[in-house]
C-alpha cells in the first residue's frame, strides 16, 4: 500500500535577502485510500508543504523527510516526483503559450506511464474523462491554462488527475474561486478518483465548503507552520462554527 | 508578455505589459503623417555606394546591428577574394539558368538598394545568377539554389524571374562559411505564383547581409519562408513591392539564435498599389548569452493603395538569460479606403514557473523544453505548404534545441 510519509519537515523561503522559516516540524501520514484535509488560515504554510512536496525549486527543505514507499522523494527532481506517483493540482495553474492540451495530456500520460499510451483507447479515455467534468471536446485544441477561466482551470487540473492516476494527489486549493456547480463537478471529479481506492488524497483548503462533497477521513488544523490538531470529519465542522481564530491566537 | 497587438482599424498602437528583461517590443501605427519608413532610412535608394555615408551605428536603419562584425562589409574594406562562395543551381526541365555579367539589364528589375551593403553589393559582384521560368510553365519540382561559401568574403547578385501565370517553387539554402554581401530580386509576371524558401544554415562564423527585393505582378502571388539558424551575423531585408493590382505576398520567416548570435530581419511591404494583400509572419526563439534578434516589420499603405488589406505579426520565445530582441512593427498608412491593417508584436520568456508545470507533470526538463518550442513554432510551420521542408525545419529545430545551453 502505497504511504506518504512526512516526517519533521522545515522549509524556508529567500525572501528581500533575508530566510524566512515557513514549515517549522510538519508530521504527516497519508495512505493510499485516505482522504486528509489540511485547512488553516492564509499564511499558515499550506501552499508551501503543497509545493515542498512537489519540489518547486523557491522552497528550501532545511530538515525533515519525505518518503513515498520509503523512498526519498526529496532527493528526486520534480519530474521523477511526478513519475513515482505524486500529483499537485495547483491553485493557480501556469500557462503554456503554444502547447495544446492534447498535446500536453499525451506527453505527461506517456512520461508517466512509462510508455505512449494506444492512440485509440487514449482518445476515449480522454473523451470519457472530459465529458465527466462537462469540458467541451474543444477544450483540446486550445493552449494549456491559456485564456482559461478559473473554473475551467480547475477542471483541467482535476482531469489531468484522472488521466495520471497517481498514489498521492495534493490538490491546493482546488475549491478556491469555483462557483457552487463548478465546485460540485470538479468534487465528483475527485470522487471519482478517490472511489478507486487507490490515491491518497490531501486536501489543501481554506473553506469548509468543499468538504460537503469531499468527504475526509481525517481533518488537521494547520498554523503558524505546522499541524495544530488533528482530528476526523468532526473537526471540520468545528472550524466551521468557530474559525481559527483559536489557533492563530494560540501562536500570537 | 508583453504585447502590441491592434485590431485591423485606424488607430495608435497600444504596447501594454512590461517586456522581460533583455527585450524590447514596440510598435507604431501612423495615419497619414509624414512618412517614418521612408525617413527610416538616412539615404534614398540608390545603385550607387558613394551615395550611402558609411554607416557609424547611430543611424534608425544600423543601430541594433554589430557594425564591428560586418567584417568591412558596410565600409568598403571587405575585399572578395574570388573564390569565397560557390553557387550551384538545379533546375527542373522548362527553366533557363543563366551567369551573366554586371551589364545585364534585367538585374535592375526587382528594386534598388536602399543602404551601404546591398549597393556594395550590387556594386561588386562580378556575375549574377539568373533563374527564369517561361510564361505559363508550372514546375513540379523546386529550382534548388546552393550557396556554399567556402571560408572567403563575396559579393552575389541573384534574379529569379517568372512570366506570367508562370509556378514555382525555390528553395535557396545558404551553408559553410563565409562573409557575403549579396541581394536576390524575385521578378514575378502578372498571375505568377511564387513560392522562395531561403535558408541561412551557416557554420558560426559567417556573415551574411542581403536584401530581398520581390516585385509582385498584377494578381501574382509571392510566398517567402525565410529560416535562419545560423552564422555569426545574419541581417536580410526582404522587401515586397506591387506592380499591379490583386497581388498577394505572404512573408514567413522562422529564426533560432543562439548564444552569441546576431540575426536581424528587417522587412518592408510596400503597397503602392491598389487592392493587394500582403501577411507578415515571423517567430522566432532565442537562446543563450548574447543571442540578439531583431525584426523590424514596416508596411506602407500609399495613399493609392485602396483596398489594402495587410497584417504582420512578430513572436519571440526567449528560452535563457542573457538574450535579447528587439522588435518593432511599423504600419503607415496613408489612405482610409482599406480593408483592414494590423500589426502584433510579442516577446515572451519560457519561464521557471512554466518548467515546473511541466515537470510535476512528469515530463522531463529537455522534453519540456522541446514540447513548448516545438508548440510555438508549429502554427508557423504548418502554413509552409511544402511537407519536406516543415519536416526538415521541426529536424533542425530538435538538432538546436539538442545543442542548447
Amino acid at each position: 500500500m502505497a504511504t506518504l510519509e512526512i516526517r519533521d519537515l522545515h522549509v524556508s523561503v529567500e525572501a528581500d535577502n533575508a530566510t524566512k522559516e515557513i514549515l517549522k516540524g510538519v508530521d504527516l501520514t497519508v495512505k493510499q485510500g485516505e482522504t486528509h484535509a489540511i485547512m488553516g488560515p492564509n499564511g499558515s504554510g499550506k501552499s508551501t508543504l503543497a509545493y515542498s512536496i512537489a519540489g518547486h525549486p523557491k522552497y528550501t527543505i532545511t530538515s525533515g523527510t519525505v518518503t513515498l514507499d520509503g523512498e526519498d522523494i526529496l532527493e528526486m527532481s520534480v519530474d521523477e516526483r511526478a513519475r513515482a506517483g505524486l500529483f499537485l493540482a495547483m491553485q493557480y495553474p501556469i500557462e503554456i503559450p503554444g502547447v495544446s492540451v492534447s498535446n500536453f495530456l499525451r506527453t505527461s500520460a506517456t512520461a508517466v506511464r512509462g510508455e505512449a499510451p494506444k492512440l485509440r483507447t487514449w482518445v476515449k479515455e480522454v473523451k470519457e474523462a472530459m465529458a465527466g467534468l462537462q469540458m467541451d471536446p474543444a477544450f483540446a485544441e486550445r493552449n494549456v491554462n491559456e485564456g482559461f477561466s478559473g473554473g475551467e482551470k480547475k477542471r483541467h487540473e482535476i482531469l489531468q488527475l484522472e488521466l495520471l492516476k497517481p498514489k498521492v494527489a495534493i490538490l491546493d486549493e482546488t475549491d478556491s474561486g469555483l462557483d457552487v456547480d463548478a465546485l460540485r463537478v470538479v468534487s465528483e471529479g475527485v470522487n471519482r478518483v478517490r472511489e478507486s481506492g487507490e490515491v491518497g488524497t490531501l486536501l489543501i483548503t481554506h473553506y469548509t465548503r468543499i468538504l460537503r462533497y469531499i468527504k475526509p477521513d481525517f481533518v488537521h488544523v494547520f498554523a503558524n507552520g505546522r499541524i495544530a490538531e488533528s482530528g476526523g470529519a468532526e473537526l471540520a465542522d468545528k472550524l466551521e462554527n468557530e474559525g481559527y481564530e483559536a489557533y492563530v491566537k494560540a501562536v500570537a | 508578455m508583453a504585447e502590441a497587438q491592434n485590431a485591423p482599424t485606424l488607430g495608435s498602437a497600444r504596447v501594454g505589459g512590461t517586456p522581460p528583461a533583455g527585450s524590447t517590443t514596440a510598435g507604431s501605427i501612423a495615419v497619414a503623417a509624414e512618412s517614418t519608413v521612408a525617413t527610416r532610412m538616412s539615404a534614398p535608394p540608390s545603385y550607387d555606394v558613394a551615395d550611402f555615408p558609411v554607416p557609424h551605428g547611430r543611424e534608425e536603419e544600423w543601430r541594433f546591428t554589430p557594425l564591428e562584425r560586418l567584417r568591412g562589409l558596410h565600409d568598403g574594406t571587405a575585399v572578395a577574394t574570388g573564390d569565397g562562395v560557390k553557387v550551384v543551381v538545379e533546375a527542373p526541365e522548362g527553366v533557363t539558368v543563366e551567369t551573366v555579367g554586371r551589364d545585364d539589364a534585367r538585374l535592375r528589375k526587382g528594386g534598388t538598394p536602399v543602404d551601404r551593403v546591398a549597393a556594395q553589393a550590387y556594386a561588386s559582384f562580378e556575375r549574377a545568377s539568373v533563374v527564369t521560368v517561361a510564361k505559363e510553365a508550372v514546375l513540379t519540382e523546386p529550382v534548388r539554389i546552393g550557396v556554399h561559401g567556402e571560408g572567403g568574403t563575396a559579393y552575389g547578385h541573384q534574379l529569379v524571374e517568372l512570366g506570367a501565370f508562370a509556378e514555382a517553387v525555390v528553395v535557396i539554402d545558404h551553408t559553410g562559411d563565409a562573409v557575403l554581401a549579396a541581394n536576390i530580386d524575385f521578378v514575378l509576371g502578372d498571375g505568377a505564383k511564387l513560392t522562395v524558401v531561403s535558408v541561412q544554415d551557416w557554420d558560426e562564423k559567417a556573415v551574411h547581409v542581403g536584401q530581398h527585393n520581390a516585385l509582385v505582378g498584377r494578381d501574382a502571388s509571392f510566398k517567402s519562408v525565410v529560416v535562419t539558424f545560423g552564422g555569426d551575423l545574419v541581417r536580410l531585408h526582404p522587401r515586397v513591392a506591387y506592380a499591379g493590382p490583386g497581388g498577394e505576398a505572404e512573408l514567413f520567416g522562422l529564426y533560432f539564435t543562439d548564444k552569441g548570435q546576431h540575426q536581424e530581419h528587417r522587412l518592408l511591404v510596400d503597397h503602392n498599389t491598389p487592392h493587394c494583400k500582403s501577411n507578415v509572419a515571423y517567430k522566432g526563439a532565442l537562446q543563450g548569452d548574447g543571442a540578439h534578434a531583431v525584426w523590424i516589420g514596416d508596411v506602407l499603405i500609399q495613399a493609392a493603395a485602396e483596398g489594402t488589406d495587410t497584417y504582420e505579426m512578430n513572436r519571440n520565445l526567449v528560452l535563457t538569460d542573457g538574450a535579447r530582441v528587439d522588435s518593432v512593427p511599423n504600419l503607415e498608412i496613408e489612405t482610409g479606403e482599406i480593408v483592414g491593417a494590423g500589426h502584433a508584436s510579442a516577446t515572451g520568456r519560457f519561464e521557471d514557473e512554466q518548467l515546473f508545470y511541466l515537470q510535476s507533470r512528469g515530463i522531463p526538463e529537455e522534453e519540456a523544453r522541446r514540447l513548448v518550442v516545438r508548440g510555438f513554432f508549429a502554427e508557423l510551420v504548418q502554413q509552409i505548404g511544402l511537407p519536406d521542408v516543415e519536416a526538415r525545419l521541426l529536424d533542425k529545430i530538435e538538432d538546436e534545441l539538442k545543442a542548447s545551453v
